[in-house]
């Protein structure tokens, strides 16, 4: 909600005319896009929407066909050191976690900013501890990710992806491989997060969390953005049938 | 069983050439194969083609014949390891010992290149997306989260093939090494009575070698084990 009452910020994330295909599957068409800084924009709709796929996109773990996509101004590199460069500055929150399973939960936040950033190992842990006390796993450091819950796991991933101090952090579907009793802890952090005035990209089957957390919720189905308003317009007022048959199915239980 | 006692020294000898065929055969082949598995799994498509062309051809020929290759065809065509002439008290290792070498390192790397696959693909493709988005350039996300969990799911296979290596060995006593298999023919032509004592006492000392091994693959797998 921090940006409801002020301006928007700059533009940070810009998607341009962006085409892809997985073979004969158009699955995104002409998606553009622009996320300001501070902004919280959840991505919301039906399997096979390429909602996931654009996600992945913004830090090419799916590369596009056609199209730009712009970081801060700057176009994505295609490979190589640039584009890692690239990736240390963008967050992504995996749907299935993806802790380094050899890890422990400290080696996990501590990897990246000692192997990337050159942090001192004293340095990147004071962090990590940091961090972990904030997304309440501190007590939990030394153990490995399978003696975590879903929902700890989680949030330790996103502990890890905080520890980069990125510009933006993606959420690709984090809390649908999560009991749902594990969904609130790992929401009221992205809630938090929001709120601190992190910019954020989510994909979500979470109604609850766009409609508390997003400033803009845009509305994906068959590789298309059908809608773009705000949370209160679009769950009250959806303009497009494919949004209001959505929602008609999704909200009716 | 007498048999093997009154011999034991020559015994002991033949094992001793065994353990030698092994264990350099078995190091070679572990940096050979590395080498080859990273060419198959790398983005390199010409590479990746000579890594599965080398798997293809090796892995699919008998052993004997990559042997006899090595032992026999190599030295006309000009193969030869007549530099190798290491003596280290009753043990020499000659170009006959280097050939064979070879052969098995040649043959087992092929499978060795086979365990280490089969454990990069056993690596859910997750941990290097995570290992991407934090920024970790290619080699940093082999070196650091996908090698070392590859490496231990791929010890129980990688346990398989070196144990195959060997009882491998014993083709190399076909050849001109007299190794376990070449002293125990030795000993039942010279004691045909007691072939049958003579049999299960070899046998039986290599069940005990591959039993130490396997009991050193377990001890690593136990310590490897993920939490």
């Amino acid at each position: 909600m921090t940006m409801q009452e002020d301006e928007p910020g700059e533009p940070l994330v810009v998607l341009d005319k962006v085409d892809k295909w997985f073979g004969e599957l158009h699955v995104l068409q002409d998606i553009n896009l622009t996320v300001h800084r501070g902004e919280v924009v959840v991505v919301i709709g039906p399997s096979g929407s390429g909602k996931s796929t654009l996600c992945r996109a913004i830090n090419r773990l799916e590369t596009i066909d056609k199209g730009t996509i712009t970081l801060d101004g700057e176009p994505l590199p295609q490979e190589g050191k640039a584009l890692a460069k690239h990736r240390a500055e963008v967050g992504m929150v995996f749907q299935s976690f993806n802790l380094f399973a050899h890890k422990t939960i400290l080696e996990n936040v501590t990897l990246g900013p000692i192997k990337v950033r050159k942090k001192s190992k004293a340095e990147a842990e004071a962090r990590a501890n940091e961090l972990l006390d904030r997304v309440g796993i501190g007590h939990q450091a030394s153990k490995y990710p399978a003696q975590l819950s879903g929902g700890q796991q989680q949030r330790v991933a996103i502990a890890r992806a905080l520890a980069m101090d990125p510009k933006v952090m993606l959420f690709d579907e984090p809390t649908s491989a999560l009991d749902p009793e594990m969904i609130k802890e790992v929401l009221d952090v992205m809630v938090d997060l929001a709120k601190q005035g992190m910019t954020m990209v989510v994909v979500t089957h979470e109604m609850g969390f766009a409609r508390t957390a997003a400033d803009r919720v845009l509305f994906m189905a068959d590789g298309q953005v059908v809608e773009e308003n705000t949370p209160e317009q679009f769950f009250t007022n959806p303009t497009s049938d494919r949004a209001k048959d959505f929602l008609g199915k999704i909200l009716k239980h | 069983m007498h048999v093997v006692w009154d011999n034991r020294e020559a015994v002991a000898l033949a094992f001793g050439y065994t353990l030698l065929l092994f264990l350099i055969s078995g190091v070679l082949s572990m940096v050979l194969g590395t080498f080859l598995a990273a060419l198959r799994v790398g983005p390199v498509a010409v590479l990746r083609l000579a890594g599965t062309a080398y798997v293809t051809v090796v892995r699919n020929t008998p052993l004997l014949i990559v042997l006899i290759f090595f032992r026999i065809a190599g030295p006309k065509m000009g193969i030869k390891f007549n530099f190798v002439d290491i003596t280290i008290g009753d043990v020499r290792l000659n170009n006959v010992f280097t050939a064979c070498v070879v052969g098995l390192t040649v043959y087992t790397s092929a499978f060795v290149c086979e365990a280490l696959r089969a454990g990069i693909n056993a690596v859910p493709l997750g941990q290097a997306e995570a290992a991407r988005a934090i920024g970790l350039p290619f080699g940093g996300v082999m070196r650091t989260v996908v090698l070392p969990q590859a490496i231990r799911a791929a010890l129980p296979p990688m346990a398989s093939v070196q144990i195959a290596l060997l009882k491998n060995t014993t083709v190399a006593g076909a050849l001109g090494v007299v190794e376990a298999f070449a002293r125990m023919r030795g000993l039942t032509n010279d004691n045909a009575p007691e072939r049958i004592s003579l049999f299960i006492a070899f046998a039986l000392i290599f069940v005990v070698l591959v039993e130490i091994l396997s009991l050193f693959a377990n001890r690593l797998e136990r310590r490897w084990r993920i939490a």
